[in-house]
Formats: structure tokens, sequence, C-alpha cells
């Protein structure tokens, strides 16, 4: 990558990183959420809902190891979605402005900024997997690094769907709406909390909705990495989606949209 | 088109949906010189700046910023250009070192060099106190300066000001439009600078006249007063500008 591309990626990723650790509580809540599925709720569910072996894993598996993949994937999810919430708060505060208008292409600056929240999300996933370790969740130790390919992966494409869905968030007041309507759907219509064989067995409709969700293909991709076993429709989806939500999200902030004239608009 | 301007506009237009807000806007704006946009709330000031500076697309029209066609070079034309906009852009949460660094690094500067322009620019508007604040901290004059010493962080031979001195007192304003003049002069930057305020455009200042989005005078500030008719500029602008007051 040639000087100024290198120096503004790091310049935006400083900004990012500098704003999430002066941003404690965002940390904090960020690993509170999944905590309590897995200490409190998957515990609660652990004597009544053990899983049977079901790929990747070679044995039967208690219930929080089951939903931890899921957990990490609802980290992500959520932190997509923060930084949506972000980027519809820099268009607010002109934040958005400065990025714009500087003389680099403007795919570039937007990869930037999503790529450094991936980090931020990257960072956060691993603290998670380090204290569900402690609570005796505990994937093979190349597990880890197997993971880190699928968590860039999925990070970007829950950055590039908030992306995409900040371009279509005119006010800052919107968001917390516009949201209940993807986050909750997402999560629950997916293979993040049981096994889609359950799911089939309750409801046809569920099933079929859970199989064309793309946070069940990144739960499992991030679950059959974290196992050491590829998953290669998983992957394609992810891929698919990732693209599809980068090409709307740049499409989005084209000059040609006049993104940037919504808001406060002077003369 | 002209490499011997900073700045060249012709025919621009742009509507908001089917509202008119630009209609054959042209101009040029010659290197070193300090030239105010002049026109009421609403005359299309903003949105000028927004197409010159690539937060929409003209259609029809052209930009070039030193004979560089903006349309067709995309970002890359505006390495030269440093922007105050109207609506404050500076990171509340970091502090004014965070924050010029931050721009500095959009703008491809090395960090030594980043180091010697922040401390000088800081000087320059009597503020090198403030490097380690955070920016929520300081008042609206002070968020202004950090914001002009960001704008010319990186040198720009192009600045466009949109009303930087909105909400400012008048002894702040004054120090604002001489430190701009003199950056005019000292460097050869070209200024554009948007204002609604007669008392921020000197005499010798070059001077367009924007009203209802078109450009109704156009040349060095004591032209137009004299083409006019007019005894001083204030009375110049009202005839001008009458238009847009007799509208219901």
């Amino acid at each position: 990558m040639s000087t100024p591309y290198w120096q503004a990626l790091q310049g935006i990723a400083g900004r990012e990183i500098r704003r999430f650790l002066q941003q404690r509580e965002r940390f904090v809540a960020a690993l509170v959420r999944p905590l309590v599925w897995l200490l409190v709720f998957a515990a609660g569910f652990r004597a009544a809902l053990g899983v049977s072996i079901t790929p990747p894993y070679t044995t039967y598996v208690t219930y929080d190891v089951y939903i931890a993949p899921g957990l990490v994937a609802m980290i992500q999810l959520f932190n997509g979605m923060q930084s949506s919430l972000s980027m519809v708060y820099d268009r607010e505060m002109g934040g958005m402005r400065v990025l714009l208008t500087a003389p680099l292409p403007r795919w570039f600056l937007l990869f930037s900024r999503l790529f450094s929240n991936v980090l931020i999300s990257i960072l956060q996933v691993y603290v998670f997997l380090a204290l569900a370790r402690l609570a005796g969740i505990d994937p093979p130790a190349n597990g880890y690094v197997a993971v880190l390919p699928a968590l860039m992966l999925t990070g970007l494409m829950f950055g590039a769907l908030g992306m995409a869905l900040s371009s279509s968030i005119h006010q800052l007041e919107n968001f917390a709406g516009v949201m209940n309507f993807v986050i909750f759907p997402m999560l629950f219509a997916s293979s993040a909390l049981y096994p889609l064989w359950r799911v089939q067995e309750a409801s046809d409709t569920l099933f079929y909705f859970c199989q064309i969700n793309i946070f069940t293909h990144a739960v499992e991709l991030i679950r059959f990495a974290l196992y050491l076993e590829p998953n290669w429709p998983a992957l394609s989806v992810v891929t698919a989606a990732t693209t599809v939500f980068l090409l709307v999200g740049f499409w989005a902030y084209k000059p040609s949209r006049g993104m940037l004239a919504r808001g406060p608009r002077g003369d | 088109m002209s490499r011997s301007q900073a700045l060249v506009l012709r025919d621009l237009s742009f509507s908001y949906g089917t509202k008119p807000a630009l209609t054959g806007v042209t101009f040029d704006v010659r290197p070193g010189s300090f030239t105010a946009l002049l026109g009421p709330n609403g005359a299309g000031k903003t949105t000028l700046f927004s197409l010159i500076a690539r937060l929409f697309e003209p259609a029809p029209g052209s930009i070039a910023i030193e004979g560089v066609d903006v349309a067709r070079a995309g970002s890359r034309a505006l390495a030269p250009v440093g922007i105050v906009f109207q609506q404050p852009t500076l990171d509340l949460d970091l502090t004014v070192e965070q924050n010029l660094r931050y721009f500095a690094a959009l703008h491809g500067l090395p960090r030594r060099l980043t180091d010697a322009r922040i401390a000088d620019g800081l000087e320059a508007l009597s503020m090198p106190d403030w490097r380690q604040s955070r920016v929520r901290e300081l008042s609206g004059g002070q968020r202004r300066r950090v914001e002009i010493v960001r704008a010319f962080l990186h040198e720009p031979r192009l600045l466009l000001l949109d009303e930087p001195t909105v909400g400012l007192d008048i002894p702040t304003r004054a120090a604002i439009v001489d430190r701009v003049h003199a950056i005019c002069r000292e460097r050869g930057a070209a200024a554009l600078w948007a204002t609604h305020l007669i008392d921020e455009v000197r005499g010798s200042d070059d001077l367009v006249v924007l009203d209802a989005g078109r450009v109704v005078a156009a040349g060095s500030a004591g032209e137009v007063v004299r083409r006019s008719g007019a005894e001083s500029l204030g009375h110049a602008f009202d005839r001008m500008t009458r238009s847009k007051a007799a509208a219901p």
C-alpha cells in the first residue's frame, strides 16, 4: 500500500480506536451482553438443552458450548450496528465531511473506516472468548487463530450492512427503530441460539427464514472455523453478502446521491 | 480549462428535487486572491461549496481546481484544497492535537512535518496551550480557530471557507479575516470566503455576489460598488439582492 493510503488507514484506525477506548461503557456493554447470555441464559438451559452430535462438533455438546459461536457473531452484529450509528452521528455532526473530502478514493476512505471498526470488534471477540474459556468453553487452541479470517469477513459483512443501512437513516433519532427491525429478527431467526433441525421441528417456515438469514451463515462460518473445519457454503454466502453490502454502501455515499446534503442544511 | 486560475466554475447548476438552488454559476478565483462570495441566507453559498468539495455532483456545469476537472479527477482534485465548513466538524471527544493529526493523516502528511505545522498553526492563532485540550471543553470561537488551523495544515493553495465567522465576536471575526488575508498574501493561496456579512469584505477583495442561486455581480469589491452606482457595498448589496427581499 502506498504511503498516503497507509497513512490515511492508520489515521482513521487511530481515530476509531481512540474513540472506542474513551467510551469504556461501550466496551463493557459489548461484553456484558454476550456474557449474560452465556453465564445466565445458557446456564439455565444447560440442563434442559443439550445438543446432539451436529457438525462441526464430533461429540454431544452442552448448550453453552453450542451458543458461544453465536454470541461471537452477536458481538460483531452489534458492533456493525454501532458502526452504523457512528456513521449517522458523524454525518450529522460533520465528521463525515472531513473524511470524504480527503484526496483519496471515497471507497477507500469508507472501507478504511469499516476495517477500523472490524479491528475493534475482533478485540471484543477475543476478550469474550478468553472469558468464555474461564467458563469452560474450550475450543481447540488452533481454533483461536483459524477463526481470525472468519471474524474479519463476518465483521466486514456486518459493518458493510451497517454502512448500507446508515444511508437510509436520515436522522439519529430514527436509528433505534431501524435497528430493532434488523438486529432481533437476524439474531432469533438463525442458528445462533438453537440448531436449525430443532427449528424445523417447530416450523418449516421459520426454518426457511433461518436458512436464508445471513446471520445464520456468519454464525456457522465462525463455529466451523473455531473448531478447525471449513464451511464452504457459509463462506460463499458471507463473501457474496459482504460484496453486495459494500457495493450498496459505496453507492449510497457517492456524491451523485448527495448523502451529505441531508441533515442540517446551510444555504 | 485555464491552469492559471485556482478555481474555475462554468455554468454550474444544481437543484434539490425540482427546486433550483444554483443556476448557471460562472466565475474564477485567481491564485493569491481573497474572493468574497457574498449572498443573503438561502442564496446557494453552501450548496456551491458542497459541489466544489464533491459532497454533491453538479448537473450540468463544470468545476476545475488548478486546471483539474473535478468530475473527471474525483477526490484527487481536492488535494490542494483546504475547507472550513459552515457546520462544525471537529470530533468533540478528541483533543485538539488528535483532531489535527487525524486530518494530517488523511492528507498524507509525514509525522515530523505534522508536528511542526501543528505547532506553527496553533502559535499563529495564539493557542499553543490548547494542544492537549479536549475539543468539547473549548468555546465556539476557539473551536473555529482550530478548524482554521486544520484547514491550513497541508498548506492548501485554495481555501474554501463557508461562513467561518458565524457566531463569533467582532474581535475574533476581524482576527480570522486578517489571518486569511495574510495567508493569501504570504503564501499565494487563494481563498473563497462565503459570507453574508458586508463588513468582512474589503475594497481590494475580489467579490462575487450570489442571489437566489445566480451570480448577480462579480469583480473587485470597489468595481462592483462603482458599477452599481451605490454609495457603499452595503447599499450596492441591498440593490442587487432586492429580488429576494421583495419575495413573499
